[in-house]
């Protein structure tokens, strides 16, 4: 036969209807991953990109040597971070189904690589984040009122009503603005490293991406200038198996893990059990002191399932399994840290249940408060002349002039386009018309 | 004749030239499996096979510069750009690449690539979900910029720009993909089932690019439009009580200038109305051209209404949105000048 080129179209293991499969995701056991100095040579480390680093064992004891021996004070705070976070999320997507919204974008499943990778950070490094890590802004101790007044687009919104719900900012919190664009902050971020390196500083910059969106150019952006400069960053990528309704092979994860674009690059690549808090925070952590000790960036591949829609337009039933999260092998990052705090004897199902309640009427109390600077249903609500400012630091005269074109129109007072009448009045009149 | 809505019909002329043209291929970022977030391409894939109708990787640099590649090796390729917000990552390979490859190969190479992609507001997108930036892409020689405002010339006009051997550009306004919308947001959605522009052949037809349509015959002032302004320029017509001409562009490069300008030399007076920002915007190409072309004609400065130069903020769509109110407050403008 001739021998001719045949187009390879990646299948997901199942589509709705059939049975979840996740048997191409590869699990390293508990504790198996050596864990080499953070110092190592690139072409040390680079066995880590194939391999899971995973502390978190079936019997949820914390094993091997990427156990971060965390207390089990922090343990049980990430257990409230990360809870909270996803009360969070449920009530603000069922604000959006009330229509007190407009937008909403969950992060269920994938609590543990905001949440662990945030707390193994320092307050003064700055995060650039993707719109599916929102558990970084719980840990840095946001107000939730704030994030709900920027998703209601309300007279509290911190982006004065401009951006979609959930693409916030904190400058004082040093979490930068997420953009509705992908992936633009990967490369973004590894500039933010480069001006502290060329500053001389100790803060860091982490960034997040979805494996989807490492598809864009922007990632590769950013791999070559974080390595070339060996800019003090942290690029993690969110596997999360599914870009809308494309699967990770459509991102080029068929073959080859996300982690090893890392030593392609020239810089390190873990791959990452992305539910395992502890493995999370122990890999962000050794990224970190690599990247203090101008050890330069690391790539992150944390492996982890969205368990929620892309977002409220968003039926993932249309393209893959319903219940494909239950057969997820990684589990509930939720219920894997507390049922260790439980192993360890540091947690009980009842004061679990009482958190539970307690951060319930905490999301309760901060959605009412929030409400009562406005919904999309209920004033009170922004002035709409505000849209005109922050375009240029000043206002340049064409948007004094559109603003004041807009308060004529909403107002009715002199009436509309009454200065464009007073310009025309001052010009020469137009030329008769022809015959 | 079928009825259809902005995105049956869309999804009928890829349907009928994947089925005419072997060489018509469709890809896009969630467009295979899924049928695109918002269905345009439901059900091709299933039917044409998926070698034919692809999902992509989400990189739209890649999906432009992959689609000249196949357009070069003899294929017709119709690219998705899921929201037309997204576009920038692939605007090297659009400006630099697909518009002018023929011109430096002297037509050895060239790639007749089709580009898909929705654009405009009013569905709560905020600023990367709403952006119109058609006139960004006038300004490119060697690519035609097409923007429909009905399923009818929806489907006609797409099939021109799939058999055509020059690249395009076809904004999509995905406010009436449903409905035709007249600007007021309150007042319930009208289906395309009750507006003559949704009554669609279910076969193959054309719409020629580089023509306009008279949408509305009349005698005070010509109003031109296009997408989505076409019908909110019809309301504003109603609102102001004028006798206007509503003249839909329909194909923005190349401009049919003889229709712009007859209309306009028949009024005397013009109004151009788009959804884009105005400063440099695709209107001021149109107020040029009606200048040149019609300055004895006309009786009183040609005026813009436009959405205000800001990005599309998302609490205040409809304050941004250049509804009836003010096209209407400058059909009077104009009416008065003279």
């Amino acid at each position: 036969m001739t021998p001719r080129s045949r187009l390879h179209i990646p299948y997901p293991p199942a589509r709705p209807g059939d049975k979840p499969d996740f048997s191409y995701v590869q699990i390293s056991p508990a504790g198996a991953v050596p864990r080499p100095e953070s110092k190592a040579s690139v072409r040390e480390l680079e066995s880590l990109a194939g391999q899971m680093v995973r502390v978190l064992g079936e019997d949820s004891k914390a094993v091997g040597p990427w156990n971060p021996h965390l207390e089990p004070q922090d343990l049980q705070v990430g257990l409230r971070h990360m809870l909270l976070t996803r009360l969070f999320d449920d009530r603000m997507q069922r604000m959006q189904r009330q229509g007190r919204m407009s937008f909403y974008m969950k992060s269920t499943g994938e609590e543990a690589v905001a949440v662990a990778a945030g707390m193994a950070l320092l307050p003064g490094d700055m995060l650039f984040p993707s719109y599916r890590v929102q558990g970084l802004q719980v840990v840095r101790g946001r107000s939730l009122v704030e994030l709900m007044c920027q998703c209601l687009s309300n007279t509290r919104d911190m982006c004065k009503g401009r951006q979609m719900p959930v693409m916030y900012h904190w400058g004082a919190g040093n979490i930068f603005s997420i953009s509705g664009n992908l992936a633009t902050q990967f490369p973004q971020a590894v500039g933010w490293a480069m001006a502290a390196a060329i500053k001389g500083e100790d803060r860091l910059a982490a960034t997040w991406i979805g494996e989807g969106s490492s598809a864009e150019a922007d990632f590769h952006h950013a791999m070559t200038f974080a390595q070339v400069y060996r800019a003090p960053v942290i690029l993690n990528v969110v596997n999360n198996q599914w870009a809308i309704s494309t699967f990770q092979g459509f991102a080029g994860g068929e073959v080859q893990t996300f982690a090893k674009r890392g030593p392609g690059y020239g810089m390190p690549g873990i791959r990452v059990d992305g539910n395992d808090f502890l493995a999370v925070y122990a890999v962000t952590q050794w990224a970190a002191e690599r990247a203090r000790q101008s050890g330069g960036p690391t790539l992150i591949e944390h492996v982890t399932y969205r368990a929620a829609a892309h977002s409220t337009s968003d039926d993932p039933s249309r393209y893959r399994p319903k219940e494909e999260w239950k057969a997820w092998p990684l589990g509930d990052p939720i219920n894997r840290l507390k049922q260790h705090l439980i192993t360890l004897g540091e947690w009980t199902e009842e004061r679990h249940a009482a958190l539970e309640k307690e951060l319930e009427a905490h999301v309760t109390a901060c959605w009412k408060e929030a409400a009562s600077y406005g919904t999309l249903t209920e004033g009170p609500t922004l002035d709409p002349a505000t849209m005109f400012e922050d375009v240029y630091k000043e206002m340049p005269p064409h948007l004094v002039r559109q603003r004041q074109q807009l308060l004529d129109l909403t107002h009715s007072q002199p009436p509309p386009e009454a200065h464009e009448q007073h310009d025309l009045d001052r010009r020469p009149r137009p030329v008769a018309k022809e015959g | 004749m079928a009825h259809m809505n902005m995105v049956q019909a869309l999804n009928s002329a890829m349907d009928i030239m994947l089925e005419r043209d072997p060489r018509v291929v469709v890809f896009g970022e969630d467009v295979g499996y899924f049928g695109g977030v918002f269905r345009v391409t439901d059900g091709l894939q299933r039917k044409h096979g998926e070698h034919r109708v692809l999902d992509t990787p989400i990189a739209e640099g890649g999906i432009v510069a992959a689609a000249i590649g196949m357009g070069v090796n003899g294929l017709k390729p119709v690219a998705e750009i899921q929201f037309a917000d997204y576009i920038y990552p692939a605007f090297d390979q659009v400006v630099s690449e697909l518009a002018r490859l023929r011109y430096r190969t002297a037509g050895e190479f060239s790639a007749p690539v089709t580009i898909r992609t929705p654009c405009g507001g009013g569905i709560r997108g905020g600023q990367t979900h709403s952006q119109s930036p058609e006139g960004i892409f006038t300004h490119v020689c060697g690519i035609k910029v097409v923007m429909p405002s009905t399923p009818y010339d929806a489907k006609g006009l797409l099939i021109s720009s799939i058999e055509g051997d020059d690249p395009v550009v076809f904004f999509e306004p995905k406010r009436i993909y449903n409905g035709p919308f007249d600007g007021d947001p309150h007042k319930p959605a009208v289906p395309w089932s009750a507006h003559p522009g949704g009554a669609v052949p279910e076969g193959y037809y054309t719409v020629p690019i580089g023509r306009a349509e008279i949408v509305r015959p009349g005698s005070d002032v010509t109003v031109l439009a296009y997408g989505t302004m076409v019908h909110v320029a019809e309301a504003a017509v109603r609102l102001a009580g004028v006798d206007a001409e509503i003249v839909d562009v329909r194909t923005l490069a190349p401009l049919d200038v003889d229709t712009l300008c007859s209309s306009v030399n028949k009024t005397g007076r013009c109004v151009v109305v788009h959804e884009a920002t105005r400063f440099s915007g695709y209107g001021a190409e149109l107020v040029a051209t009606v200048q040149e072309e019609c300055f004895w004609h006309l009786e009183a400065p040609i005026q813009r209404v436009t959405g205000w130069d800001t990005p599309y903020p998302h609490a205040f769509e409809w304050e941004y949105f250049p509804g009836p109110a003010r096209i209407a407050a400058a059909l009077k403008t104009v009416m008065e000048a003279a």
